[in-house]
């Protein structure tokens, strides 16, 4: 797929010194380095990055790390120093100011951190701004801008004016004012920052839903990593104005790059991101078309376990059998399948850790993990306690 | 005995004042003559036509705009009648008249050159540079200073009075117009930028959107410094209550120079909160 952004060795500097703090850059040297030398600082030090059609990218670092430049980069309102970023088949940052204007106008809408709502116009006026500068006709702007406020649930508010309206209700303003230019891009600069956690929340699951239904193009920038786990498709880890990892959340979080990103992932809540299929351990089982009773006691005797999995020859899952019930069996001479139990837990393998307690916590058995009723593996309630600890042993390579 | 002072002969700053007020005096005659001769006749009939409207009809006018501005409260429309008839009273109406086109004009004047100069300096650092001194020297010389030079270039009257008020009233308005525009959020300037706005609609539906208030302020003190020129421009001829103030100072007549002054401060009170609460009322609306 072509990407819809293209960032190629993008550089910000500010300071007096450019030209040769940009051949210091160029050299590797790092932002303090810079600093010491030159006085001048890096904003952004050799971004590269790709951001596909549809996907929601979100670049993630702490304050000062160069996340915020980097975002006002790809509109340009910060000039680059260096590099380019190609949107379509134009070089943004080779372009004049006419073509800038158009490109905003056209391609790029932005949604602010503490809102940057006009608190002289009214919510209507406020969505249809991006419109106005264009010269669409009164009517047409209002009506796409009806359009993008009912969007976002606002479609009664549209006649006040913004300090009328609740953080929340706020940021869906600016967020129907950047939709309502019709954009490939949205630019999104801490935008869920300055609300309240709950409110931040459901915007989060609301932004999610947006983009499942508009399938739009979304650059997110965040300090929050569990905001960025939430809604990212693709994470870009910055530090000190370089990015220093771009991944998938679950590429992020179980291969940390370097030890920054490692410190950065330490905190969170590895029970949100965490699934059955990461804690899992190889399950013991038996195919109940081959094997009877005393295979399967031998097989529990010689695993030291009081009971076995019974699959079919597909490995889809057919019940459990305990010792008690093999040896009961082989003394009454039944067959295997009129001792098991069949009535045995089974999540699915992308079920949430956080989600795993609830079910293991009153389940005398093991919990078996399946995909489409094929059994993968078997929850035990000592191995999920210890995934959540730092040492825990997770396997990534399903 | 000569100083380490002394090592250098007196600078001629007079002299070289002097020489390029004249050379000014000169070469301008041509537009200073034009404005000295057309200013003159539209400032006085500005004034005659101000002066044909009977008392009781301007006193009534005043009144309502006063009450219906103040969002239809009494205070100020009561104060108004009072203070206007006080000062018709005292036979200082057709002065009230000349003082009042005197402060319209000046500050109107001030207000069409100080805003486009506060957007230019807003914009620019290198305007800020250079007009932020030029607006310190122009509010610290002494006003008198002013109506040296207005007087060759405009001779006595209204004219060099409105010149000298321009000179004098004009800062404020320039700098709280920079204030304002500067002071406008970069978030909001960026949302501007961002949506894909040209210079001149960030400026008309952002910057001076969200500058009025503080514009006006700015514009308001314009306004009250052009009223307290007004003293200042009767020692050049401005016609007016500060004439009367002017003439009881040199003759040491407390009781008429008292009476006069009084309807300045007449005039300024209903004046200012005139232009307040349009500020006011303007700020509600939006």
């Amino acid at each position: 797929m072509e990407p819809i952004i293209k960032v190629e060795n993008l550089s910000k500097v500010f300071g007096t010194r450019i030209k040769q703090s940009v051949q210091l850059l160029e050299e590797g040297k790092t932002k303090e380095q810079i600093l010491k030398e030159t006085g001048d600082t890096v904003g952004v030090n050799r971004a590269n990055f790709e951001v596909y059609p549809g996907e929601i990218f979100v670049i993630m670092g702490l304050s000062g790390s160069g996340k915020s430049t980097l975002i006002r980069l790809i509109n340009r309102l910060i000039e680059p120093t260096e590099g380019s970023i190609i949107i379509g088949d134009q070089d943004l940052a080779k372009a004049d100011k006419a073509t800038l204007r158009d490109i905003r106008r056209k391609k790029l809408g932005m949604v602010f951190q503490s809102f940057a709502l006009f608190p002289h116009r009214t919510v209507l006026e406020n969505a249809a701004f991006g419109l106005e500068v264009q010269k669409v006709s009164k009517a047409e702007r209002e009506k796409k801008a009806q359009e993008a406020l009912e969007l976002v649930g606002l479609g009664s508010y549209m006649h006040q004016y913004p300090d009328q309206l609740s953080g929340g209700m706020q940021q869906r303003v600016g967020l129907a004012r950047a939709l309502a230019n019709d954009p490939d891009v949205l630019l999104m600069d801490e935008a869920f920052s300055a609300l309240d956690p709950l409110i931040r929340k459901d915007m989060q699951d609301e932004l999610v839903d947006l983009q499942a239904q508009m399938a739009r193009t979304i650059l997110f920038i965040t300090h929050d990593l569990d905001e960025a786990l939430r809604i990212g498709d693709r994470i870009a880890l910055m530090r000190d104005g370089v990015i220093v990892q771009i991944g998938t959340p679950e590429e992020i979080l179980m291969n940390p790059a370097n030890a920054y990103v490692e410190k950065f992932v330490e905190d969170v809540d590895r029970s949100k991101v965490l699934t059955a299929q990461h804690i899992m351990n190889r399950p013991e089982m038996i195919n109940i078309d081959n094997h009877g009773p005393r295979v399967a006691l031998e097989r529990m005797r010689e695993e030291a376990i009081s009971g076995v999995y019974v699959v079919d020859s597909k490995r889809n899952l057919v019940g459990y059998v305990t010792a008690d019930a093999a040896s009961k069996a082989i003394k009454e001479q039944k067959q295997l399948r009129d001792v098991l139990i069949t009535d045995i837990p089974t999540v699915d393998k992308d079920l949430p850790m956080s989600d795993i307690f609830n079910v293991i916590h009153d389940s005398p058995l093991p919990i078996a993990v399946t995909e489409d009723g094929r059994l993968l593996g078997v929850l035990v309630r000592g191995a999920v306690i210890a995934a959540l600890s730092e040492e825990g042993e997770v396997n990534m390579n399903v | 005995m000569s100083s380490i002072l002394d090592f250098a002969p007196r600078i001629p700053i007079a002299e070289k004042t002097k020489d390029f007020v004249d050379w000014m005096t000169d070469a301008f005659s041509g537009i200073f003559g034009y404005l000295k001769k057309d200013g003159k006749e539209a400032l006085n009939g500005l004034s005659d036509a101000m002066e044909a409207i009977p008392p009781v009809v301007v006193i009534i006018l005043v009144a309502l705009l006063a009450f219906f501005i103040t969002g239809k409260k009494f205070g100020l429309a009561t104060f108004s009648v009072f203070g206007l008839w006080l000062i018709y009273n005292q036979g200082f109406w057709s002065q009230l008249i000349d003082t009042f086109t005197l402060v319209l004009v000046s500050s109107l004047l001030s207000v069409v050159i100080g805003i486009p100069l506060g957007i230019l300096m807003a914009k620019s650092k290198v305007a800020e540079a250079i007009i932020t001194p030029v607006l310190d020297f122009m509010q610290t010389m002494p006003a008198f200073v002013y109506l040296i030079p207005a007087v060759a270039f405009f001779g006595i009257g209204m004219v060099p009075g409105v010149f000298a008020s321009l000179i004098f009233a004009t800062p404020p308005t320039v700098r709280m117009t920079n204030l304002g525009i500067r002071q406008v959020s970069t978030e909001l300037v960026e949302a501007a930028d961002a949506f894909g706005s040209t210079p001149g609609q960030k400026l008309f539906k952002v910057e001076l959107p969200m500058a009025k208030s503080t514009m006006m302020a700015g514009v308001n003190q314009t306004i009250m410094l052009a009223l307290s020129m007004v003293v200042t421009a009767s020692m050049i001829g401005a016609p007016g209550l500060g004439s009367e103030v002017l003439s009881a100072l040199q003759r040491a007549q407390v009781g008429p120079g008292f009476a006069a002054g009084l309807g300045i401060v007449i005039l300024a009170i209903i004046v200012d909160r005139l232009a307040q609460n349009v500020n006011k009322s303007k700020k509600k609306a939006s």
